[in-house]
């Protein structure tokens, strides 16, 4: 679950290091009054929240000189879409002026099996960027997870991207607190881009926080507010996600349905191998019921990229039957009709076959000679 | 023979009265698996298809003292206390099938289980099983049959579709390893590799890999440096899937432009690896492999 700007720097915040002061604006609000009583004074960067990457490129954040152009700029902000996305919140904080601006990121290195630091002297833009322009640039620093990340670990990161003199205190002060955050709030990843080197201290502009949803059970506060973070995927995947199924969107037009994430994968590659398109992933997972393949196959009915329906089902601890039995169910429940290719093999396949074969579809044993059918090959 | 489970793998199940836990004890004995005991706390006494139940492990270990593995089925938010205290039970091996394990949990667990010469399989994982000796997992047991072929998968269902193929091709597996689909696992596949190339019984070995993290190029990376005296052949899920979205598994998302199917396969291909097209070319691929061609 990906955090918003403003409640990401509330956590640093309340851990004691200092940020830029900000006020959060929702819709509606009185801007104006806002502004005065918080006694801030201009210039200030206005930042619509949404959780979409290229916020900065897309126009979602501005710097104004004046309170009447901070009120503005928010009005306008929140009538434009970002990605698709109008934000729900502004945040206006007071402008920093800065020379320099450095990237700090926390992620999990898969292969070390361990946090790893991840530091540039060029901030501001992407890290894939950095990555492509200045590679040589990115300090990689693993943390042992048994000891954590020392201080003095985090002055070695801060003066290997060019960090010195009062400065490397504030850096440490930082990166530490980053860290805490990180372990703390089960995160995937904790980023700061860019963060203002200024001299005598460095301050975040941007701070992002992603928590790993696996974990949402011990950030509770946050897993209530779920609904409210879908703004990155579209009208489709949210109704996927309310019914709690594993979809992708994809812009082909083959509805594809599979059971186990590796498999339904792997059919959608199949299909475009023999020349189709897939219009979606949807993973039914493993042992599913004839009641939970239902929901799956009526909502690739209601689903308008599907044109035809291609599921592939390979039965270990899901049954044949119980899939058979739940095609069966949409088909009869849904007034839309897409052809529908169905292969089937596994665990009372004869018993799925023979549900199929009373509905009046065949099913196929081989994977490839189905596809060929419904790519229309 | 094979690798990591075989006969003499003596199987404690954690979490065995739970519906799953009880369903693949039924099943594991069934295909001859030796489950010598269960863990669930609280029901210390009972019997799950005449397996004795105690309430922790090390109650588990002294009752049997040959039990050197263990099959986690806890629900994720206790996963890693129950892999802790296997861990420190002595047990060798930890089978962790439960999902959706918050990755801070087995970035710990990993390393502590490591630190202590334990090998995880998992989490997220269908299990271990060398055909006709042994299944500690939830396979289902039709789709092998004993033979010269490993297979370490980071998918469940994709693993039964490659072995069911080789089985119908008459080509058998030695030990089928599904090494699990989140970020952080335990036994990676660079590291299964090392156990099948001291494996007598292994004379080729496939990988079944998906988009996403480094196992893979790691893997091509250990072939081409350090060698391998055995063919491996390779097949890649997700080659159609975008950027930057979750593919049903945890790790399956390609992030920060690393983990691409064409990266994978050009890592793969440039130490020699064959990568089959669709899973279904590989009983072809294997067998041209042990005939040496």
């Amino acid at each position: 679950m990906k955090l918003f700007e403003f409640e990401a720097k509330e956590i640093i915040k309340n851990y004691g290091f200092e940020i830029p002061q900000s006020i959060l604006i929702k819709k509606g609000d009185d801007i104006e009054k806002k502004i005065r009583e918080s006694k801030m004074e201009p210039p200030f960067a206005v930042k619509a929240q949404v959780l979409v990457a290229g916020r900065g490129k897309s126009g979602g954040i501005k710097i104004v000189k004046t309170v009447e152009d901070a009120v503005k700029t928010a009005q306008t902000l929140f009538e434009t879409p970002i990605k698709g996305i109008k934000p729900s919140f502004i945040l206006i904080e007071k402008a920093i002026p800065h020379d320099k601006e450095l990237y700090v990121g926390i992620v999990i290195d898969r292969s070390l099996r361990k946090p790893v630091v991840l530091a540039s002297k060029f901030g501001g833009v992407d890290i894939e960027e950095i990555a492509r322009n200045n590679p040589e640039s990115i300090i990689r620093y693993p943390i042992d997870t048994f000891i954590g990340l020392r201080n003095y670990e985090a002055r070695i990161i801060g003066k290997s991207i060019g960090v010195t003199g009062k400065a490397l205190g504030s850096f440490e002060k930082f990166l530490t607190t980053l860290y805490k955050a990180f372990i703390e709030y089960d995160a995937e990843l904790a980023e700061s881009n860019p963060l203002a080197y200024l001299q005598d201290k460095v301050i975040p502009l941007d701070l992002r926080i992603t928590i790993d949803d696996n974990s949402l059970f011990r950030h509770e506060d946050y897993a209530k507010t779920e609904e409210e973070r879908l703004g990155e995927n579209t009208e489709y995947e949210i109704k996927a996600h309310e019914l709690d199924l594993a979809f992708v969107e994809l812009d082909g037009d083959i509805g594809v349905l599979g059971n186990g994430a590796g498999l339904t994968m792997t059919t959608m590659d199949l299909i475009y191998e023999y020349g189709g398109k897939p219009a979606n992933f949807l993973d039914m997972g493993g042992g599913a019921e004839a009641e939970h393949v239902k929901t799956c196959v009526k909502f690739l009915l209601d689903y308008p990229k599907a044109k035809k329906i291609f599921i592939n089902m390979f039965g270990g601890i899901t049954r044949a039957d119980e899939v058979a039995k739940g095609v069966v169910m949409a088909l009869n429940e849904s007034s839309n009709k897409k052809p529908i290719v169905i292969r089937l093999t596994g665990t009372n396949e004869e018993q799925g076959k023979e549900i199929l074969k009373q509905a009046g579809i065949e099913a196929f044993n081989d994977p490839i000679e189905a596809v060929k059918v419904v790519v229309g090959k | 023979m094979g690798i990591l489970v075989d006969k003499n793998t003596k199987v404690i199940v954690q979490g065995i009265t739970g519906n799953e836990g009880s369903f693949h004890t039924k099943l594991m004995l069934d295909y001859g698996t030796k489950v010598v005991a269960g863990v669930t706390p609280g029901k210390g006494g009972m019997k799950v298809h005449n397996v004795p139940v105690y309430d922790t492990v090390s109650e588990a270990v002294k009752e049997h003292p040959d039990a050197n593995t263990s099959i986690i089925f806890v629900p994720a938010k206790f996963a890693a206390d129950a892999v802790y205290e296997s861990v420190d039970a002595g047990l060798k091996l930890v089978v962790v099938i439960t999902e959706h394990i918050p990755v801070h949990d087995s970035l710990e667990f990993i390393n502590y289980a490591k630190s202590k010469g334990v090998n995880v399989i998992g989490p997220n994982c269908p299990g271990a099983i060398t055909p006709g000796e042994s299944k500690v997992g939830i396979m289902p047991a039709n789709v092998f049959m004993p033979g010269p072929v490993g297979i370490a998968s980071r998918s469940g269902t994709l693993t039964y579709e490659v072995s069911y193929a080789l089985t119908r091709a008459g080509i058998g597996q030695s030990t089928v390893v599904g090494i699990g689909g989140d970020p952080v696992i335990g036994l990676t596949f660079t590291e299964v590799m090392e156990y099948y190339e001291k494996d007598n019984q292994t004379k080729a070995l496939i990988i079944v890999g998906e988009i996403g993290g480094d196992a893979e190029e790691r893997a091509a990376k250990m072939v081409e440096e350090k060698g391998f005296t055995k063919p491996v052949i390779a097949f890649i899920a997700g080659r159609t899937a975008p950027e930057g979205k979750r593919m049903g598994h945890a790790g399956a998302i390609i992030m920060l432009g690393s983990g691409t199917y064409k990266d994978k396969v050009e890592k793969l291909e440039s130490a020699g690896i064959k990568v089959a097209k669709t899973p279904f070319e590989l009983p072809k691929l294997v067998s041209d492999a042990l005939k040496g061609k």
